[in-house]
């Protein structure tokens, strides 16, 4: 099993609620991720030479001012720090590789769960409703969001295994299902230099949309590779700065359904989950075709 | 009878339901439905049963005898392995609608997604709007009817089923053809259609049926696999 869902604004009236109306949706698909859940949102962006990093720690009383501190020493620029929970966004102008090596010499316990101008991934492991309620979800502001409630069944219940899964700047991925040839296709992208954290299978679909945008290819492209590429089930829900993309195996043995009115468009694993949305009642209602790539979303 | 799901739980309406009395129809209508599972699931008494919201996953399963009314959308495997009755879904349906089914009749009036009628084993599908990929999958009898289009793949494998359709249809699955709208067909569909409460022309439609070339395996279509 596995929860998704997504919902993107086209109506930026509603960004205030992004967060308001994106909660009912995610604790919707407890019944199909009791274990972990997490969401990517995407707003608040910062300019082109900056750059967004959210961070987690277990400690919930981390001092991420030393660590912002030593950011600040090390690349003479300031860097601001907005603490929710036990994570925490910092802004600066920089770059992400070198960014990345500083904070893992600076401690290894830090996680780096997402960099990009919009993007800020949360996640934790427990159930949807105290994960939602613990980082303030309903409070949030944004234009579009993906999140994911887990129920394990290719590796461990750890917040690694989680998802959304970061896949690059401002890209996230989110995936319900299984995917048998994750060993050896994780080996291969080993080979081309790609890191993986956990032995999680999705963890080896983000990688290999990592592998493919950094080999140049775009969104579109990278997840026509995937539908080639990955062997097993899947409905992937993929976040980007500018929208979101939505695909199914050419099986589709994972549920997906999709809903679009003036205002947003929608996508979850189950009906239910968009049954709280307004005007769901009049929305365009659908299940995607397999072996498709939608996107929504400017780009 | 009348329940709501705000303030009771699917066990206690199901159970209320399976106690109804098996020689008289009753009627009985629950509320406050949002995407619950396994509604109205093991009917073996004709009662009447209006459900009110979009049901979630297997709704009207293994129904025998009773009318199920889905006021919304219904999810995966609405009304699988239904054995007779009839359920009647207003809005969409989602993946493997009346697989396995037996008998009775499936109506939707939006559209039915993939695998609609999956291994279908005599049951009678009207689906007004259109179905998605491999629908009738393995089809053994029954008639599967879509008012709009077919996704790919309609018919694979198919046995004994008879399909129509009006609109278009992606692709045909392996041993799926093209046949004859004879009068006895006519007949067949317009009583559906009429059953169903659809206008539709009898005559605009195409009908698919197997090929029979798969009922043993023979080597010269390994290709169709």
């Amino acid at each position: 099993m596995c929860g998704i869902v997504g919902l993107y604004l086209k109506n930026s009236a509603l960004e205030s609620q992004l967060g308001k109306l994106f909660e009912p949706m995610l604790i919707a698909m407890t019944g199909r991720g009791p274990d972990s859940a997490g969401f990517a949102i995407y707003g608040d962006e910062v300019s082109d030479d900056m750059i967004k990093l959210t961070l987690q720690h277990e400690d919930e009383h981390y001092p991420w001012h030393m660590l912002a501190e030593k950011l600040e020493e090390t690349y003479s620029t300031p860097v601001s720090v907005m603490h929710n929970a036990n994570a925490a966004v910092l802004k600066m102008k920089a770059e992400e590789a070198p960014v990345r090596e500083t904070i893992a010499e600076f401690d290894p316990t830090v996680r780096i769960m997402s960099v990009g101008r919009s993007i800020e991934i949360l996640k934790e492991v427990g159930l949807p409703e105290n994960i939602a309620e613990r980082f303030n979800l309903a409070g949030m502001k944004g234009s579009h969001i993906v999140g994911h409630t887990r129920m394990a069944t290719e590796s461990g219940v750890t917040m690694e295994g989680s998802h959304p899964f970061s896949t690059g700047m401002d890209l996230c991925l989110v995936h319900n299902g299984s995917l048998s040839n994750h060993n050896r296709l994780r080996e291969e992208l080993e080979h081309k230099g790609i890191q993986f954290e956990t032995e999680n299978d999705s963890e080896v679909a983000a990688g290999y949309l990592t592998w493919r945008l950094r080999e140049g290819a775009s969104v579109k492209e990278a997840l026509e590779g995937a539908i080639e590429d990955l062997d097993g089930f899947f409905t992937f829900t993929v976040g980007t700065k500018d929208g979101f993309a939505v695909v199914r195996d050419p099986i589709a043995c994972k549920p997906a359904v999709m809903a679009e009115t003036d205002d947003y468009v929608a996508m979850a694993s189950e009906y239910h989950a968009l049954s709280s949305l307004p005007g769901i009642e009049n929305a365009k209602l659908w299940e995607p075709d397999p072996g498709k790539v939608y996107f929504w979303g400017k780009g | 009878m009348e329940f709501d799901l705000k303030t009771q739980t699917v066990r206690e309406v199901n159970q209320a339901l399976h106690d109804l009395p098996k020689d008289k129809a009753s009627e009985v209508v629950v509320n406050g439905i949002s995407g619950d599972h396994n509604l109205a699931v093991g009917m073996d008494q004709p009662a009447k049963i209006t459900l009110n919201g979009h049901a979630g996953y297997y709704c009207a399963g293994m129904n025998k005898e009773a009318e199920i009314i889905v006021n919304g959308n219904a999810g995966q495997g609405v009304a699988e392995n239904m054995m007779s009755g009839k359920v009647h879904v207003k809005g969409n349906a989602s993946q493997s609608a009346a697989a396995t089914a037996h008998g009775g009749l499936l109506v939707v009036d939006g559209d039915a997604a993939a695998r609609c009628g999956i291994s279908m084993k005599g049951v009678n599908i009207v689906v007004k709007g259109s179905v998605g990929h491999m629908s009738a999958f393995m089809g053994q009898s029954g008639c599967l009817v879509v008012c709009g289009d077919a996704g790919e793949a309609l018919g694979d494998s198919l046995y004994e089923a008879h399909l129509y359709v009006k609109g278009k249809v992606e692709s045909l699955g392996a041993d799926c053809i093209q046949k004859e709208m004879r009068p006895e067909h006519i007949e067949e569909l317009s009583a559906l259609l009429k059953e169903a409460g659809s206008d539709e022309d009898p005559y605009s439609f195409t009908r698919y049926g197997s090929a029979r070339q798969l009922y043993t395996f023979k080597v010269d279509n390994a290709s169709a696999y």
